[in-house]
């Protein structure tokens, strides 16, 4: 009953995006871009923090390298986008196996705080190697292949590789290897005790987010046609951990939910006022109130649970 | 099947365990008792790995498994309940079970079978052996306490173990789970051929159980041998039972 609503939900949404572009104006075809980008982002930070119970603080890193990456490589040689476009995720990937490989030897808060050491590093070559990254500049004007220069173009590349890569990332989640993430992040000692190697599937864990966050840099190179240190400042990984933390981090779907909201607010409420974050903010705290498994998770919770005590369609849903 | 040589294991200078000795041979229900301190728990972590030995020697099926990590200790075919529930909260029952169904068939690694087709024919016989099959379902965070004391259990039976090791199965149990608990332990014994070892405060469990008893004691293995050995022992008696059994 709940799968297939779910079902019909997404088929839904699927349909007004890809229509979508025929009928807004060009900007706003832009902020869905983003949206669909940041939310990608968000989701596979989630296989980290919600699936993993790992404190990923610095996931912005992986996002920055993989743009940095594709950047360099559309700028710097002759070869063709294509590999700009896969070596950005499998940079990300690598760095996230490097900076992972130190981190799952520490728990919890500690293993936040060695990330963001860690990440900041990477932010801090960024931002001062002028000669290379372009420094606190960037790199603007990014040449891209002509079939992907306009707005809608970019688009809808950017709405088929997000798709594509959160399908997979769904079917990783529900695998077995998901079910084992799963059991870490509730219980790594018991874990340990019925023959799980907890830190390697730690790392695995953070190598495939490390590679999504890749592709989102990509698209956002994609997108922007530029890149710059920010996207590395430990502050945006601090908003991306806020949009899981918004729409339910123990859902598959919550990161989307919030990565939506906050662009949203950003981009329209920001018109308005210059303290958008003050808003935020106030959303944030009224949510870890009153809904503290987020938006999603708590309407998830209220359509399965109230309706029979089983817990059975929540298995369908986290699952 | 299981023998400890001398362990011994110091938390900055305090002797926890101080040269315990210990065999369990194949097919056996053994006891390990003593008072609250006596180490008996910390004796168990150093042999499922959790704690490192500072001395002696643990040899399981003729192999030194002593300093191993945990995984590697549970894959050599030994698997553990513990005394605190340690269980996957937001996991359903089955699930629980199933995780450690999956990690023995070492199919964790798959990222692409989705999970409801790995090992869930042996969770579910696994839970309908020890009568959790009707709350498969449930979110096992919100089982009661003494349904997650036999989910800790269950947990540890999806390794199918050779040695089960068992630490205080019933504390904080009813006195109506308590029996249940003593029947599924005879049951695993008899009829699925299990060798278990386990500690206990409860008397009635140890005596109804073990066909042999190790009595620790400030950390040392003072005695080992039958129920009506330690029944008949004087310093059994003294140390433990306080000279009036």
């Amino acid at each position: 009953m709940i799968r297939s609503r779910t079902l019909w939900v997404t088929l839904v949404i699927f349909f007004v995006l890809l229509l979508l572009p025929g009928f807004i104006p060009e900007f706003y075809v832009y902020i869905t871009a983003l949206m669909l980008v940041t939310g990608l982002l968000a989701t596979s930070l989630n296989v980290v923090i919600g699936y993993g119970g790992m404190y990923q603080f610095h996931h912005g890193v992986f996002y920055g390298v993989g743009a940095y990456t594709a950047a360099l490589f559309l700028v710097k040689t002759v070869l063709p986008p294509g590999v700009a476009f896969i070596a950005g995720p499998l940079a990300a990937a690598i760095l996230g196996f490097l900076i992972g490989l130190f981190c799952v030897r520490l728990s919890k808060l500690y293993f936040g705080m060695l990330q963001i050491s860690l990440g900041s590093l990477v932010w801090a070559i960024a931002f001062r190697w002028y000669s290379f990254t372009g420094g606190d500049d960037g790199i603007h004007g990014i040449p891209m292949p002509p079939s992907l220069t306009s707005t809608a173009q970019a688009y809808y590349f950017i709405f088929g590789v997000v798709c594509v890569s959160l399908v997979i990332l769904y079917v990783v989640l529900r695998s077995a290897f998901g079910m084992t993430l799963r059991a870490i992040r509730d219980n790594p000692h018991r874990c340990e005790a019925i023959g799980v190697n907890v830190r390697r599937h730690q790392l695995l864990a953070i190598v495939i987010a490390s590679f999504f966050a890749g592709v989102a840099g990509v698209l956002f190179v994609v997108l922007e046609h530029s890149v710059f240190p920010d996207l590395l400042l430990w502050v945006f990984s601090l908003e991306l951990f806020i949009m899981c933390l918004l729409g339910g981090w123990f859902t598959f779907a919550g990161p989307l939910v919030g990565a939506v909201l906050v662009i949203g607010l950003r981009t329209f409420v920001s018109v308005y006022t210059d303290y958008w974050t003050m808003i935020l903010g106030v959303i944030l705290i009224l949510v870890l109130f009153f809904l503290p498994e987020g938006l999603l998770g708590h309407l998830l919770k209220r359509y399965t649970f109230d309706r029979d005590g089983t817990g059975e369609a929540a298995v369908d849903v986290e699952g | 099947m299981l023998r400890v040589e001398a362990a011994v294991k110091s938390f900055e200078g305090f002797l926890a365990v101080n040269r315990a000795d210990l065999t369990v041979e194949k097919g056996e229900i053994v006891a390990v008792i003593g008072p609250n301190g006596a180490g008996k728990t910390t004796l168990f972590n150093l042999i499922t790995g959790q704690l490192q030995l500072n001395g002696g020697k643990i040899l399981f099926k003729g192999e030194n498994i002593g300093g191993l990590p945990p995984h590697r200790i549970c894959r050599k075919g030994i698997s553990r309940s513990f005394q605190v529930e340690n269980i996957f909260q937001r996991l359903t029952v089955l699930e629980n079970v199933q995780v450690a169904v999956v990690s023995h068939l070492k199919k964790s690694y798959r990222f692409l079978s989705p999970s409801r087709r790995l090992g869930v024919h042996e969770a579910l016989r696994i839970l309908q052996d020890i009568g959790l099959s009707g709350k498969a379902a449930r979110i096992s965070g919100s089982l009661s306490h003494g349904d997650q004391k036999v989910l800790e259990i269950a947990i540890a039976l999806g390794n199918d173990p050779e040695l089960l090791v068992l630490d205080e199965p019933t504390a904080g149990l009813s006195p109506d789970e308590t029996a249940s608990i003593i029947a599924l332990i005879n049951r695993l014994s008899s009829e699925m051929g299990l060798t278990i070892l386990l500690c206990e405060h409860n008397m009635e469990l140890v005596f109804s159980v073990a066909r042999r008893i190790m009595v620790m004691q400030q950390g040392a293995s003072i005695f080992q041998g039958t129920p009506d050995d330690v029944r008949n022992n004087r310093q059994v008696q003294e140390a433990y039972l306080g000279g009036s059994a």
